[in-house]
């Protein structure tokens, strides 16, 4: 059950791979997470990670940027090179890691402060030198949040609906200019309209950005995806070991119209998942 | 409830009604009320009993000798004073040094419990605490005659600490008899911050530190300052820990006089307040006229500690 690698390595010569996973597997505690997984995410492109609920697309995810780290036993095996350099190197901090690579989570977070402190709260902790509020001005019109916001700017960030609560913290992660943006099922919680307002944002934001984005919806990443990597649950010989597999791996317009294994078709036709 | 069953109805239909009057439910529902109604009575009845006593009081004392006197001689004699400054001065001194040991003793351990820790640690370290937030307010008293005291003299050779009471080692012994309390309650409002919240600041490449203090410090600040409330109030009401280890001179004193010996008002009420002391004498009077300013006392500070919360709460959600 190897994955696909060989469109994989086609692409390789055209592209700046930002991300390299070499045969990652994700351990919480004895329990394994995620298998084994190769591929390469490249520079400016939408990735998304698809599959059914406990594939470990979030796990997978979340070892990207080590946040992983903050559940006690968690462990990840393989390499993770981040432009080339192993992230799990013990040399290399988590902090320093979390700094370049941003992160949206499934559920809006925003800090219970004002719109602006929500924004300033990163470049503050980064010790951005220069016009804060310069700054908080550049990363809303970025999550396309200014003119909505533009007269509250001291009003706490929970009196805002969820898609703008959402694109706060859209706003929030790429104040710190960050090299990557991480996605956790970013609209699972909205509503079909913001939804669609995320969307457009999402490929706005890849002219500057990378963007690895987990979603449980199928058209979703149809839309906004450059590659798509579709992940699977595997069982273990007993009842309690399952894990999730990289199943395929590919531009997203082949995964959803003519992917190479048999599984990947059944998924995103609707047969299983 | 609205609408009546037409008596004449249709037989045949299957009825809505109860098949039985259901006393018992009515019966629980009276019953849950009195009780409800009792612990609101007895406040009540607790109030007016000190009440009555201080007002009678206030028949044979001024009010403003009391309040504004320095003077506390009690009682019979010949040169009998009731101002109530000492003792008022001798319980916040112990208040204060009390809460300057258990507020950053308390709320240190409390980050340390809800955002260091590990988990297995956590699950038997907050028991441990709760149980020694119980431990017999006599034997912390004892505890700092016995060893605080001679620990304090021999830990600060300067300080003049001859005597067997001192404030400062109530007040320290107070305060650490508290910290159990402080860092329970705000560990508890740390918890309850959302871990979303957390995982957001990390996200953006914050320390453990700065989500602490930026993040959980002040989405928990509500149940911080009504942990530290608790505290102050426990350490304002404490009497049997100043009983033993304060002293009984009433004096005017700063909270920096380590070594004095201080009478506080619990002090002064649990002393006079024994098995001879005669219904309607002055003395009688005079313990229900410092319990009643006791009660005001914590009753503002109350006060002002829910306009605090109101003021630098974080609300989420």
């Amino acid at each position: 059950m190897r994955p696909q690698q060989v469109t994989m390595e086609r692409k390789d010569a055209e592209r700046e791979a930002v991300f390299e996973l070499r045969n990652v597997s994700v351990f919480y505690g004895s329990q394994k997470a995620v298998n084994d997984v190769s591929m390469d995410i490249y520079r400016n492109t939408i990735t998304a990670l698809i599959g059914p609920s406990g594939c470990g697309k979030s796990t997978l995810l979340r070892s990207l940027n080590r946040m992983n780290d903050l559940i006690p036993d968690a462990r990840v095996e393989g390499e993770v090179l981040y432009q080339g350099a192993d992230m799990y190197s013990p040399r290399v901090n988590p902090v320093q890691v979390r700094k370049k690579i941003g992160m949206v989570f499934q559920r809006p977070n925003p800090f219970p402060k004002s719109i602006y402190d929500n924004v300033a709260f990163g470049p503050r902790t980064l010790g951005m030198t220069g016009d804060m509020d310069e700054i908080v001005e550049r990363a809303l019109r970025g999550a396309a949040l200014w003119d909505d916001v533009k007269d509250r700017l001291k009003d706490n960030a929970y009196g805002m609906s969820g898609g703008q609560q959402q694109r706060l913290c859209i706003a929030r992660a790429i104040a710190t200019e960050p090299e990557v943006i991480l996605m956790d099922e970013p609209c699972s919680a909205l509503d079909p309209v913001s939804t669609g307002r995320i969307e457009d944002l999402m490929l706005e934001l890849k002219e500057r950005f990378t963007i690895v984005v987990v979603t449980h919806n199928m058209q979703q990443a149809a839309r906004v995806s450059d590659m798509t990597a579709f992940l699977m649950v595997q069982m273990g010989a007993d009842e309690h070991s399952r894990w999730g597999e990289l199943v395929e791996y590919d531009e997203t317009n082949r995964i959803f119209t003519n992917p190479a294994d048999e599984r990947t078709d059944n998924y995103v036709s609707g047969r299983i998942g | 409830m609205t609408t009546r069953v037409n008596e004449a109805g249709d037989v045949s239909r299957p009825s809505l009604k109860a098949s039985s009057p259901r006393y018992g439910e009515k019966l629980i529902k009276a019953f849950l009320f009195v009780c409800a109604g009792l612990s609101v009575l007895v406040t009540t009845a607790i109030v007016i009993s000190l009440l009555v006593p201080t007002v009678d009081f206030f028949t044979e004392v001024s009010i403003t000798e009391f309040l504004f006197g320095t003077e506390w001689r009690p009682g019979r004699g010949t040169q009998t004073s009731y101002g109530v400054l000492p003792i008022v001065v001798g319980t916040l001194n112990i208040t204060l040094i009390a809460l300057v040991v258990a507020i950053p003793v308390g709320l240190l351990s409390a980050f340390y419990l809800s955002e260091y820790a590990n988990p297995r640690l956590r699950k038997i370290v907050k028991p441990v605490l709760e149980v020694l937030a119980g431990i017999p307010t006599v034997a912390i008293g004892l505890f700092a005659l016995y060893f605080l005291k001679p620990f304090f003299a021999d830990l600060l050779p300067w300080v003049d600490l001859d005597g067997l009471f001192s404030q400062g080692v109530a007040g320290i012994a107070v305060g650490l008899m508290i910290v159990p309390l402080v860092a329970s309650v705000a560990e508890d409002a740390m918890r309850a911050v959302p871990p979303g919240l957390r995982e957001g600041a990390y996200a953006l490449g914050a320390t453990k530190l700065r989500v602490s203090l930026k993040v959980v410090f002040p989405a928990a600040i509500s149940g911080i300052v009504a942990a530290c409330v608790l505290a102050a109030s426990r350490a304002i009401g404490e009497t049997m820990v100043v009983l033993i280890a304060a002293g009984a001179s009433p004096k005017l004193i700063g909270p920096w006089e380590f070594g004095e010996s201080v009478l506080t008002m619990t002090a002064y009420i649990g002393r006079t307040a024994t098995g001879d002391i005669a219904t309607g004498t002055i003395t009688y009077k005079t313990i229900f006229a410092v319990g009643a300013l006791l009660f005001v006392m914590t009753l503002i500070m109350n006060l002002i500690s829910i306009r605090l919360v109101r003021r630098f709460r974080e609300v989420y959600e």
